[in-house]
């Protein structure tokens, strides 16, 4: 098991984001939780990633770890779980490469960095045209593009998506997650959050249903999508 | 026309210590969002700091403990003293950071506005409570007699202090634009919630923007005891707020706005006092300031931040 979350519950201002949601994400594989918006799916990421306190009574661990035991930038430079959050979150005032270069910070393998930072442009050779650009600048596509590009440079045991899909035109959708796809064989384990269920689960090998902060349904994605309640809730009829 | 220049050298050197002052405000300001209100003491702290240091080097080349090659002393000490009080100062600000904001992070901005007033205040009276209230003389590190050149008269001081403080700010310039420490400084400035998903210590970062902005402050102060010698220590309270305003009209978080900014109001102050009662200086002074802040609200410069402000 590389991560196990157990009775995960996150409050904002006393008010239950979280009520003790318990998965589990097993070395290798693509996991997703779909949800409506508010459902809570990013909360779930921003907790594994340590960027919001927990409540008592969770326990999470990673690769043996405990997780809560770490502070959020150690979660991704010591245990190698990166997190492209929602809305991608680019430093929009430093170029492509300054955002990739920032990603490999605390990193001390100069040569596994520029392995990495090939590696990305191999995969978005796009990016490799804007390098001096301002990340500002970029297209909503490139933008995405680079956040998952920093997400390899900074840690890549596992990666965790926030809504990768949004506000992505349909063909540069499909490029991102077969990129995506890519980046899982090379051995980066990922658990993504997607409001595009359909996506999602052609994308995940296993999902779970999240529903005002309560995991109501689990399963293989083929399952899922024949599911008559998911079918009625997130997939349009 | 000499008149004119001899105020230009003046309004140099007195805009030397608003723009070194003004750098620790503006790069705490732009890093961490946050006003450091301390900053003012923490230049008084600098110039303590590099008065020991420089006596001490003195004392001790005196009675021979310390040999340092003749002719060139104080131009050894005064290079030694700036080392070392900048050292010293930067671990001042660290500990004002560690200590009194770190707690703080999250906190609404007023408590970290009050947290550095309490901390200027405790700066002040500790100083008068360990060192009592008698003033110390900063000693003379750039003696040299005036050079006149076409009327305006130009000690060595003013050029050692002008040069030095230029050199300084293209430093700190250089390690903010060159540098991966520059670069997390500059991420955090535009998107401070999402730096540690990059493993990047948002407290490293904090330290360091702190630890650089005290750094300067003893410059500042050094070059300040030089040109000014008695220091009190109240000296960085109204000297804070002047800096503290180039460093807004300068632009949050921009190196070469609180230089620039720190030099205007040197220009302002200076040639307000050579051509009208020198009681009208502030007064004026701060009037042009409010008129370029009427127009240009965020500044020269300011870095650009995003609207984000939680994950």
């Amino acid at each position: 098991m590389l991560l196990s979350v157990e009775n995960l519950a996150v409050s904002y201002d006393r008010i239950k984001a979280l009520h003790g949601i318990s998965f589990e994400v097993e070395e290798g594989e693509i996991v997703c939780i779909i949800g409506a918006n508010g459902a809570g799916k990013s909360t779930t990421l921003r907790a594994i990633s340590r960027m919001l306190p927990v409540e008592k009574g969770t326990r999470m661990t990673f690769g043996g770890q405990d997780l809560l035991s770490y502070p959020a930038d150690k979660v991704v430079s010591e245990l190698g779980v990166s997190h492209v959050p929602e809305g991608r979150r680019l430093f929009a005032n430093l170029t492509v490469m300054e955002n990739l270069k920032l990603a490999a910070f605390a990193r001390t393998d100069p040569r596994g960095i520029e392995r990495d930072m090939e590696r990305v442009f191999g995969i978005f050779s796009r990016l490799k045209e804007r390098i001096g650009q301002k990340a500002g600048t970029l297209s909503g596509g490139e933008q995405q593009m680079l956040a998952v590009g920093r997400a390899l440079v900074s840690a890549r045991r596992l990666m965790l998506l926030d809504e990768p899909s949004m506000g992505l035109a349909p063909l540069l959708m499909r490029s991102v997650f077969e990129a995506l796809e890519g980046i899982n064989r090379e051995g980066t384990t990922i658990l993504v959050v997607e409001q595009n269920a359909r996506m999602a689960l052609h994308f995940a090998q296993r999902g779970y249903v999240l529903e005002s902060g309560n995991l109501v349904l689990e399963g293989r994605s083929e399952e899922l999508l024949a599911n008559p309640e998911v079918k009625a809730a997130y997939l349009g009829g | 026309m000499a008149f004119f220049m001899q105020q230009v050298v003046n309004a140099l050197q007195r805009g030397s210590f608003y723009a070194l002052i003004a750098l620790g405000y503006s790069m705490v300001y732009g890093v961490l969002m946050l006003f450091n209100f301390a900053h003012g003491d923490v230049f008084m702290v600098g110039a303590y700091i590099g008065f020991f240091v420089s006596s001490g080097l003195l004392a001790l080349s005196a009675v021979g403990f310390l040999s340092l090659p003749t002719g060139v002393t104080l131009a050894l000490v005064l290079v030694l003293t700036l080392i070392i009080s900048m050292l010293l100062n930067s671990v001042v600000g660290m500990l004002v950071e560690r200590i009194g904001y770190r707690p703080l992070r999250g906190a609404p901005r007023a408590s970290a506005a009050i947290t550095g007033l309490m901390i200027g205040i405790i700066l002040e009276t500790s100083n008068l409570a360990l060192l009592g209230a008698q003033r110390r003389s900063f000693p003379d590190l750039i003696p040299g007699e005036t050079i006149h050149v076409l009327g305006v008269n130009i000690t060595p001081k003013k050029i050692v202090i002008v040069a030095v403080s230029l050199l300084l700010m293209f430093g700190l310039h250089l390690f903010v634009r060159r540098t991966k420490w520059g670069m997390a400084m500059r991420a955090m400035a535009y998107d401070y919630v999402v730096v540690p998903l990059m493993g990047v210590s948002i407290n490293t970062i904090a330290l360091l923007t702190f630890g650089l902005g005290s750094a300067l402050a003893a410059a500042a102060g050094i070059l300040y005891g030089v040109a000014y010698p008695v220091l009190d220590p109240y000296m960085g309270v109204l000297f804070g707020w002047k800096a503290f305003v180039a460093a807004i009209v300068g632009g949050r978080g921009s190196v070469l706005g609180a230089g620039l900014a720190g030099f205007l109001l040197g220009f302002i102050e200076i040639f307000v006092a050579a051509f009208l009662p020198s009681t009208m200086r502030d007064l004026i002074a701060f009037s042009i300031i409010l008129v370029i802040l009427t127009f240009r609200p965020h500044g020269f410069f300011g870095e650009p931040y995003s609207a984000q402000l939680r994950l």
